[in-house]
């Protein structure tokens, strides 16, 4: 699909990833919903709103902008993203979790063409982006490096090793975006293990910190614009999202976070993605 | 008595300085190769490439996990990373990054782990790798390298870089006695050396343990007991080969490691015997312990790790193989 700025395409976009997670983990049985639709406006502004460059023919291409998803288990929102970036055949989707099929259950590098690293233990996505941005510079390139983290894969611990030695690198075309929507599996951040004060704790680690509402496209692609000016520092954008964003009974049930629609509800889901 | 004394070896100096001469090298014919360092380069040996190559030397601080997955990142760059710190530390500190960073998708990472063993001695239990061919055995992409003289780590580390895909590769602090020439030692990946024929049973070693054979082969000699010595540099992919042929044609095996018995060396090369030619087998290494501080070659002896402990050994098999 053709970068675009047209947001009335960007949203139609949105709805139809969030079909596509629906229809791929009601199909497998298992997979997590609510976190791959808390990220999908993050994921459409990147690829699809003339943020990241990349070619879905040349998946090595040196000089694309690098995506890492860290937080592995959206890994159906990836999937449905890179298929309709045109990195394989859509088809593929309902493939999810089968065996003999690449769709794995979290993204493992090398088994699909356009993921840029193995996930599904937490935390080591800003580590391989430095890596990523270390290896540009060396290779004279100038490409930027995102990496998309979850709100609770932040206590993970060598997070704050990268967030040191990022900001000790000055890896200013490194950007991670930490989709915020106060979930963990066991229930509410704040609750289970509190993150708060989050911006101020990026900012002490030498990080320049945007806040953004994580579903409002637009404003997603003007910070992520924004943060491109940014020198001399690494950049994290904190995108404020609700879990299981599109669907109001995965909204307000956490328990769905690693857990598939029924059928039935995925048909009333279904309902409330056409009509929101 | 000095280790490979009673085998005629010529001392050398400390595995990791030859470790840091083998990786200077490198780095002088390969622009492609840069290091990581745990804030150890001093201990590792890597400071000679920080002073030479400044610009492909990266001190990532002590933050191992974070140090392992930027390893992958620059061999997506297509650099040829060589994440290096004591074993102990790096492999248990990062063991989840050296699974999902590299060895899931077998990414083109080198991990040399230095302080094999428990021959660093003095600093103690801590910081002595003697789990670290358990922990990489548990990695399936990985291929695991295990020098036993300055030849063999020159050989080994030109090998590591070399060969496609991820690599472990132990370095100690120990001086490790000549086993080859200098300049001339066979090396191919997965193809283990005879460093001596001998015809009533095989002593399988890995890095010190390889001299320390050698002495033991001279004591049995001087029994009449001829003992086959294979150098097992390589611990994955092991050669099958070779296990079964000693097995065939000598009859009894005695395997030596400075590693823990459980899921060693010896532990594997029992596997391969048991599925091709079941012979009387015994196991010189750690038992499940772990040892105190102090001098090498006291903590060597204390904890059953010297030639007349392999002599011991070989005897029993030898034995068992005429009952």
């Amino acid at each position: 699909m053709p970068q675009t700025l047209d947001l009335p395409v960007l949203k139609e976009k949105a709805r139809s990833l969030r079909l596509d997670i629906l229809d791929m983990t009601t199909n497998a049985g298992s997979g997590h919903p609510s976190s791959s639709f808390s990220s999908v406006e993050i994921l459409t502004a990147l690829y699809f709103g003339g943020i990241l460059r990349y070619r879905s023919d040349e998946p090595h291409w040196p000089e694309r902008d690098r995506f890492l998803m860290s937080k592995g288990h959206a890994a159906p929102l990836l999937y449905a993203v890179l298929a309709h970036a045109g990195y394989f055949d859509r088809e593929k989707l309902w493939t999810l979790r089968q065996v003999d099929s690449p769709v794995e259950g979290h993204p493992v590098q090398g088994r699909l063409p356009g993921i840029e690293t193995t996930s599904g233990s937490l935390g080591k996505g800003i580590s391989v982006g430095l890596g990523h941005v270390l290896g540009g510079r060396m290779n004279g390139l100038n490409y930027r490096v995102y990496v998309l983290l979850g709100d609770g894969e932040c206590e993970e611990g060598q997070i704050w090793e990268a967030a040191i030695a990022a900001a000790h690198f000055k890896a200013d075309n490194l950007i991670a975006i930490v989709d915020y929507n106060k979930y963990q599996e066991t229930g509410p951040i704040s609750r289970e293990m509190a993150l708060e004060p989050f911006a101020e704790k990026w900012r002490a680690f030498g990080w320049h910190v945007e806040e953004v509402d994580g579903h409002d496209i637009q404003a997603i692609i003007e910070t992520l614009k924004a943060v491109q000016e940014v020198k001399g520092q690494p950049s994290v954008v904190l995108a404020h999202t609700v879990k299981g964003k599109g669907v109001s009974f995965v909204e307000a049930d956490y328990t769905f976070h690693g857990r598939a629609l029924t059928p039935e509800q995925a048909e009333r889901a279904r309902e409330e993605i056409l009509c929101g | 008595m000095r280790l490979g004394a009673r085998a005629g070896l010529k001392p050398a100096k400390p595995m990791r300085d030859v470790f840091g001469d083998a990786m200077l090298d490198l780095c002088r014919q390969n622009p492609k190769v840069v290091v990581l360092d745990g804030d150890l380069s001093n201990t590792t040996k890597t400071l000679g490439v920080r002073q030479e190559f400044p610009e492909r030397f990266f001190n990532i601080g002590l933050a191992e996990s974070n140090m392992v997955s930027i390893g992958a990142g620059l061999a997506d760059c297509g650099f040829i990373p060589f994440v290096t710190s004591m074993s102990a530390f790096l492999l248990c500190n990062a063991y989840d990054q050296l699974r999902i960073s590299i060895a899931i998708a077998g990414l083109n990472v080198k991990v040399v782990g230095s302080h094999g063993g428990i021959t660093l001695g003095k600093d103690g239990p801590t910081a002595m790798a003697i789990e670290d061919f358990a922990l990489m055995g548990g990695l399936p992409t990985f291929v695991i390298l295990v020098p036993c003289d300055p030849a063999s780590m020159h050989k080994a580390v030109r090998a590591t870089a070399e060969h496609v895909g991820p690599m472990y590769l132990r370095s100690s602090r120990v001086a490790m006695p000549h086993i080859y020439p200098e300049d001339d030692c066979p090396f191919e990946i997965g193809k283990a050396n005879v460093v001596r024929e001998g015809g009533d049973l095989t002593i399988i070693g890995c890095g010190l343990m390889v001299a320390a054979a050698l002495d033991a082969a001279a004591m049995l000699a001087e029994e009449g007991i001829e003992a086959r010595v294979l150098d097992m540099h390589t611990l994955r992919p092991m050669d099958t080969e070779a296990i079964a042929t000693a097995a065939r044609e000598t009859g009894a095996i005695v395997t030596a490691e400075e590693h823990l018995l459980h899921g060693g060396m010896g532990s594997n090369i029992a596997r391969i015997v048991a599925e091709t030619h079941p012979v009387p087998m015994r196991f010189v290494g750690l038992a499940d312990t772990y040892t105190d501080s102090g001098d090498p070659d006291a903590l060597l002896e204390k904890y059953g790790l010297t030639p007349q402990d392999i002599v011991v050994a070989a005897r029993e098999v030898v034995a068992a193989k005429g009952a």
